[in-house]
C-alpha cells in the first residue's frame, strides 16, 4: 500500500557547505532521496550532522548549493525569495524546538498569526483559529499569553499554529528536545494523529529514540551523508 | 487591527525604556517649540506689519526728526490715502525694570492707519477728547493692574521731567500677532509743553506712517516722498513698515541664527535617542522578525511593525510635548513678556513639532528596518536556540 503513494518531496543531489571567513564546511553532501505523501519522518543523527539544514532547505527557508527540491512537483530550489515566502505560507508548517510563540500575543493571536496572511474575514479566521485550539486540547487556555502557559502547552499552541493553514507538510525540529517525558509523549501523540487522521506529510528532526519511535520512517545522516533504516 | 495592537504591546515591553524614550521625546519637543515660539517672538513685529503702510524716517537716522511741515505734502502724493506720525517717547514707568514701548502720537489718523488696535467705541471718544489721556494694550493693562481713569506717570529720558496721563482705554489686538504692551498718548499734549521749554524741538515727529490705497504702490510712493524732500533740510527714507520692522531685528539676527540652529540641533538629538532605543528593540526582536518571516511574512510586514513602533513612541512623545508647550510658553511670556510682546504658540509651531516627530521616527526605524528585512531567516531562527 505504502509503495503506491507518489513522493510529495523529491531530493537530487543536494548539497550546502557553509563559507567561515577562507574556511567551507561542507554540510550535506549530494543527498538524494523522497519522502512519499502522508510519510512520517524522522531525521535522526549526531549533533553538527546536518540535520537542521537539511529540513531547512526542504522547508524552503534556506538556500542550497547544488541539487533541487521538488515538492509537490514544483522545484522550490528555482523559486526567488518572495516567491519562495509565499509558498512556505501556503503549503509547510513549522514546530521549533524552543516554540518561537509571540510572546505578546495571546495563544490565539499567535495561531491566528499566520492566517493574517490570507484572504479570510474576521470570522473565519476566528473559526480557524478556535478548531485548531481544540484540535490540540486548549481552547480553554486561548487568552493566555505563552509566559502563562507550561512548556507542552506552548509546543501544542505551535502545532495549532503550524496547522491552522492545513498545510501539506509539516517540519518540526526537535519538537520535543525541550519537553519532559510526559509533555513529550503528548505532543508526539498529537502529531501521530495529525499523521494518520489528517494525512500530514511530517517531516521531524530528532536525537531522541522514544520520538522516532512514532516515526513510519528513520532516516540517519552521519556527516551530511544518508542512510536508511526503515 | 491585528498589526495596531502587535505594535502597541511591542511598544511596551520594556515599559521603562520606552518611557524613558516618549520622555525625552516630550522634553524636545517642548524645547524644540518653545525655541521655535521664541524666534516667532523675534519677528513677531515684522509679522504684524501691514504692507498697506510705509514709515518714513530721518534718512540719517531714527534719533533725528522730520518737520510736521512735512504732513500736508506727503497727503498730496499719488497712491496716499492716510497719514499719520509718531515719536518715540521713551518714558520710563517708575523703574528702568518696567519697559514699556511708549509713544506719542495723532490719535485720530493714528487709530484709522492702526485698525488692529480695537478700542471700545465709548473708550475711543474718551481718548481724542482729552489731552492728557493715554491707550494701553491690554497686556501692560494687566501687568500693572492698571484701570480706566489711573493716573499714569512717565519720567521722560529723551523729553526731561516727569509725565502725567489718565488712561482713558485700554486696546485689545485684532489679531494674536498684535503687540498689546503699547502705550499711545497725545502728540499735541507733548508739543504744547515742548513749545514752552524748548521750542527749537516743537512742531517735530520722529516718524511719519503713511496709509497707501494700493500695497503695490510701495516702491512708487516710497520713492515719491523720498524725491519730494530731496536736498531739503531734513531728507527722509522711506521703507514698508516690514522693511521698517525687520531692521530692528536684523541687529540682532546672529542671536536668532543661534537659536535655530539649536532648536535643530535638539531634534538630532532626539534622532539618536529613538533611533538608539529602535536599534536595541529590533535587536532583541530579531528572533522574532525571522519566526514571522518563516511563516511567510514579508519585509514590508516588518516594515510596518518596525515603522509603526517607532511612529507610535514619537507620536505619544509629541503630542505631550505639544500640550506642555502652551503652558510652558504662558509661563515663559509672563516672565519675558516685556522684551516679546508677543509670545503665543503659533499653528506653524505645531506642524513644524509634528513635522520634526515624524522625521524623528522615520529616520530612526531605517537602519532597525533594515536589518529585519535583511536578516537570513534560517540564521535569525539559529539565534533563538
Ligand atoms: N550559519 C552557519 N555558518 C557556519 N556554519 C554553520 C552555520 N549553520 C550551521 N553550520 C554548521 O553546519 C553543520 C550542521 O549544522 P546543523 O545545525 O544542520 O546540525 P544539526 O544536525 O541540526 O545539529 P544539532 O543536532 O546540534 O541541532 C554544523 O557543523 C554547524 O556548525
Ligand atoms: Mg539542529
Amino acid at each position: 500500500m505504502k509503495d503506491t503513494k507518489q513522493p510529495i518531496v523529491e531530493i537530487r543531489n543536494l548539497s550546502k557547505s557553509y563559507h567561515r571567513g577562507a574556511e567551507i564546511i561542507p554540510v550535506l553532501e549530494n543527498i538524494s532521496f523522497d519522502i512519499p505523501e502522508g510519510e512520517f519522518l524522522a531525521l535522526m543523527g549526531p549533533s553538527g550532522s546536518g540535520k537542521s539544514t537539511l529540513l531547512n532547505l526542504i522547508a524552503g527557508i534556506d538556500k542550497a548549493d547544488s541539487g533541487t527540491i521538488q515538492v509537490s512537483g514544483l522545484d522550490i530550489t528555482s523559486l526567488t525569495e518572495t516567491d519562495l515566502t509565499r509558498w512556505r505560507a501556503v503549503n509547510v508548517g513549522f514546530i521549533f524546538q524552543f516554540y518561537n510563540l509571540i510572546p505578546v500575543l495571546t495563544a490565539f493571536e499567535n495561531v491566528e498569526l499566520p492566517l493574517l496572511l490570507t484572504w479570510l474575514s474576521r470570522k473565519e479566521r476566528w473559526e480557524h483559529v478556535e478548531a485548531a485550539l481544540h484540535m490540540v486540547n486548549l481552547a480553554d487556555r486561548m487568552d493566555h499569553y505563552p509566559g502563562q502557559l507550561s512548556g507542552g502547552q506552548q509546543q501544542r499552541v505551535a502545532i495549532a499554529r503550524a496547522i491552522v493553514t492545513d498545510p501539506t507538510i509539516l517540519v518540526a525540529d526537535e519538537p520535543t528536545g525541550d519537553l519532559d517525558r510526559t509533555s513529550a509523549e503528548d505532543i508526539l501523540g498529537l502529531m501521530a494523529i495529525l499523521n494518520r487522521e489528517f494525512g500530514k506529510t511530517i517531516i521531524m528532526v530528532t536525537h531522541d529514540p522514544h520520538a522516532a519511535e512514532k516515526a513510519h520512517i528513520i532516516r540517519r545522516l552521519e556527516k551530511g551523508i544518508l542512510n536508511v533504516h526503515a | 487591527m491585528y498589526m495596531l495592537k502587535l505594535i502597541f504591546r511591542n511598544a511596551f515591553r520594556h515599559k521603562l525604556r520606552t518611557c524613558l524614550t516618549i520622555l525625552g521625546i516630550t522634553i524636545a519637543i517642548l524645547a524644540f517649540g518653545i525655541l521655535r515660539t521664541l524666534v516667532n517672538a523675534w519677528y513677531s513685529g515684522v509679522e504684524a506689519s501691514s504692507s498697506a503702510r510705509l514709515i518714513t524716517r530721518n534718512a540719517i537716522s531714527l534719533v533725528f526728526s522730520l518737520p510736521l511741515s512735512y504732513k500736508e505734502k506727503i497727503r498730496g502724493i499719488p497712491g496716499v490715502k492716510n497719514v499719520s506720525y509718531a515719536i518715540w517717547f521713551n518714558g520710563t514707568y517708575i523703574s528702568e525694570k518696567n519697559f514699556i514701548p511708549n509713544f506719542a502720537i495723532d490719535p485720530k489718523t493714528f487709530l484709522e492707519l492702526y485698525p488692529e488696535y480695537t478700542l471700545p467705541e465709548d473708550q475711543k471718544v474718551a481718548f481724542f477728547r482729552d489731552r492728557m489721556a493715554a491707550v494701553a494694550g491690554r497686556k501692560v493693562a494687566e501687568r500693572f493692574s492698571w484701570k480706566i481713569g489711573d493716573t499714569i506717570p512717565l519720567k521722560g529720558t529723551n523729553f526731561p521731567g516727569t509725565w502725567n496721563f489718565i488712561l482713558r482705554g485700554i486696546y485689545h489686538g485684532a489679531e494674536k500677532s498684535t503687540d498689546e504692551t503699547q502705550l499711545f498718548f497725545h502728540w499735541d499734549y507733548l508739543n504744547e509743553s515742548l513749545k514752552k521749554t524748548t521750542p527749537n524741538r516743537a512742531d517735530q515727529v520722529g516718524i511719519y506712517i503713511i496709509g497707501i490705497t494700493n500695497p503695490n504702490l510701495a516702491p512708487e510712493v516710497s520713492e515719491a516722498v523720498d524725491k519730494t524732500f530731496k536736498n531739503s533740510l531734513a531728507e527722509t527714507m522711506t521703507e514698508t513698515e516690514k522693511a521698517f520692522q525687520l531692521s530692528f531685528v536684523s541687529m540682532t539676527e546672529a542671536i536668532v541664527t543661534v537659536i535655530q540652529l539649536v532648536s535643530f540641533m535638539v531634534i538630532i538629538i532626539i534622532i539618536a535617542v529613538v533611533a538608539n532605543t529602535m536599534v536595541m528593540t529590533a535587536r532583541e526582536r530579531i528572533g522574532e522578525y525571522a519566526i514571522m518571516k518563516t511563516l511567510g511574512f514579508g519585509g514590508w510586514h516588518l516594515a510596518i511593525l518596525i515603522f509603526g513602533e517607532s511612529l507610535f513612541i514619537t507620536m505619544v512623545g509629541c503630542t505631550l510635548g505639544i500640550l506642555l508647550t502652551f503652558p510652558s510658553a504662558k509661563i515663559f511670556g509672563a516672565k519675558i513678556g516685556a522684551y516679546f510682546p508677543v509670545f503665543h504658540v503659533s499653528t506653524n509651531t505645531i506642524f513644524l513639532d509634528i513635522g520634526a516627530a515624524i522625521l524623528v521616527s522615520l529616520i530612526a526605524a531605517i537602519f532597525p528596518t533594515w536589518h529585519a528585512v535583511k536578516i537570513r531567516v534560517a540564521e535569525g531562527l539559529r539565534r533563538i536556540g
